[in-house]
């Protein structure tokens, strides 16, 4: 049942196109459909492992990097960046969970906050790799129109969807989660945690990263203040994650649709445009007070809510 | 036939020796208790068998080889499974996922794993709560939990630590069931226990531990006859 629903919304994607969206609504869906495929990514470590990240830009920005450096020194297709950045983040997620894994909780949190910063000051100063500010522009487009690219992200939402649902039921599902609730007792219950949790980072830096790289084919230009961006990336996954659910399959997808929607309709609006980050902010401590586990996690609260007011009215 | 041999160990935390020069054996197939007053060491001793910490003198042997400052999951792997005093369920997770994560370590395919978990939820008498999320149980069943996961890693011995305490009587008999049903399987028994109606009835040997030395070793009558252990640990309570 719940397969063939699943089936069905896919379905449903996979047509939309053909009816003939305006493309900035293509445009709009691009970005839900990418930033689920980031934050399912994310979902991975701090979710269900309970690794949180405040620094997924920084995989995000490598991948975007991967493409647009192959393309600009290299002189090949930025898709290269795609099955290629699967070889660099593995390197870099292993690099990073070797130093970063063995600190636990906010200590954790905090180290992959500077990772990403680290990432953008070292990618605005290393000009002759990065062309530093000015930024990488890939000058033949692929296509004109958005749907190629829509599909692309598609499928690469539905890989990752089946990839970590495929994980999530294996043993590799069962020692993250275990890991999450308590490393002392998984690591005493023969679980080698620093092992798994590298895995988990693995996993959900190469996802994030083919992200980067679709974004950097995608839009065309990439710099560092964009791609390596605290508040626009790392912060942001968290937030589609925390507003979804956190630890459940579709609560990253929930989260996309809903924050990427919301940071068009308030960019937009006139006056309050500017101070969207706040809004964001005020957004997240809504959320962690009313429905701590998002709106897939607690929606049965949610439904609550609305008929009080019914009641009431 | 030693399967544990802890020898001579030591642990200091800077200047405080939670443990000193510790020494026994403990033999396949037995069930050794340890007691001490709040603050004996019990739980460190738990800790340096289960690699939890290095210890910073002597060394622990299993089955032979030296274990002291291998890591904990390499210890687990060797046979040696704990519970813990303070229970600590994976919260989130039904009883059965519980176990199952443990049954990984030896069982290769999920079909597996939840063929020997519901086999150790059946020993432990959990089978009825399986499907619950192991938050909500009550302590008692908490703590057999602990000890079903803990079975399921398939140990040689198995380290309890305080899986007595705050229950009721009735949960207590059925607890002291499981336990001798546990030896009876072959697997060795290594206890801290504060109970001592329990620890002196089902004990084959007694080790006490006073502010981190061993003073004292044998059957459960030598411990009870035992002035220095009388004086330091049962006191009143050798009447009662």
């Amino acid at each position: 049942m719940k397969k063939l629903l699943l089936g069905l919304l896919f379905l449903f994607l996979a047509v939309l196109p053909f009816l003939g969206l305006s493309s900035y609504i293509m445009h709009i869906l691009i970005l839900v459909i990418m930033w689920s495929v980031i934050g399912m990514a994310w979902n991975v470590l701090g979710g269900y492992t309970g690794q949180v990240s405040f620094g997924h830009a920084a995989f995000f920005g490598v991948g975007a990097y991967t493409a647009g450096i192959l393309y600009h020194h290299l002189g090949m297709s930025a898709w290269w960046g795609i099955p290629i950045c699967v070889v660099v983040l593995t390197a870099v997620s292993l690099v990073v969970g070797y130093i970063c894994l063995r600190l636990r909780g906010a200590y954790f949190a905090l180290a992959t906050l500077a990772l990403g910063e680290v990432c953008r000051v070292a990618a605005e100063n290393m000009v002759w790799f990065t062309q530093g500010n000015l930024g990488i522009l890939i000058k033949e487009r692929t296509w004109v129109g958005k749907t190629w690219y829509y599909y692309v992200i598609l499928l690469i939402a539905a890989g990752s969807y089946l990839l970590i649902k495929k994980v999530m039921e294996s043993k590799l599902g069962y020692y993250f989660v275990a890991i999450r609730e308590d490393q002392d007792a998984a690591e005493s219950l023969g679980i080698n945690t620093t092992f798994y949790k590298t895995i988990s980072l693995c996993i959900s830096g190469v996802l994030t990263g083919i992200a980067g790289a679709f974004y950097m084919n995608y839009m065309g230009y990439i710099d560092p203040g964009v791609v390596f961006s605290l508040s626009d990336i790392s912060i942001l996954t968290v937030m589609v994650v925390m507003v979804g659910g956190v630890a459940t399959y579709s609560g990253p997808t929930v989260g996309a649709l809903i924050m990427v929607f919301l940071a068009e309709i308030v960019r937009s609006a006139p006056k309050i445009g500017a101070a969207h980050q706040t809004i964001f902010g005020v957004l997240l401590i809504l959320i962690i007070i009313f429905l701590p586990n998002g709106v897939v996690g607690d929606y049965r609260k949610l439904f609550k809510i609305f008929k009080r007011k019914r009641a009431r009215a | 036939m030693s399967l544990l041999e802890v020898q001579n160990v030591s642990k200091f935390f800077g200047g405080l020796a939670a443990l000193t020069d510790i020494s026994f054996v403990c033999n396949k197939g037995e069930i050794l208790g340890i007691i001490g007053p709040n603050g004996a060491g019990k739980t460190t001793l738990f800790n340096v068998i289960n690699g939890f910490y290095g210890p910073s003198k002597g060394d622990v042997l299993f089955n032979g080889e030296k274990i002291s400052n291998l890591k904990p999951h390499k210890v687990c792997a060797r046979g040696i499974a704990r519970t813990f005093q303070v229970v600590r369920p994976l919260q989130r997770m039904t009883v059965l996922d519980n176990v199952i994560a443990s049954a990984f370590m030896r069982a290769g395919t999920k079909a597996k794993a939840s063929e020997v978990a519901t086999e150790v939820l059946q020993f432990t008498g959990l089978s009825g709560d399986k499907t619950l999320i192991s938050k909500g149980l009550p302590l008692g069943k908490r703590k057999r939990l602990e000890i079903a996961r803990a079975m399921a890693t398939r140990p040689e011995l198995l380290l309890l630590d305080e899986s007595f305490a705050g229950l009721n009587p009735t949960e207590i008999n059925e607890q002291i069931e499981i336990v001798r049903k546990i030896r009876d399987k072959g697997i060795t028994i290594l206890i801290i226990e504060h109970h001592m109606k329990v620890i002196m009835s089902i004990s084959d040997r007694i080790v006490v531990l006073n502010y981190g030395k061993q003073i004292a070793q044998g059957t459960p009558a030598e411990i009870r006859g035992n002035p220095v252990v009388v004086e330091a640990y049962l006191g009143e309570e050798r009447g009662a």
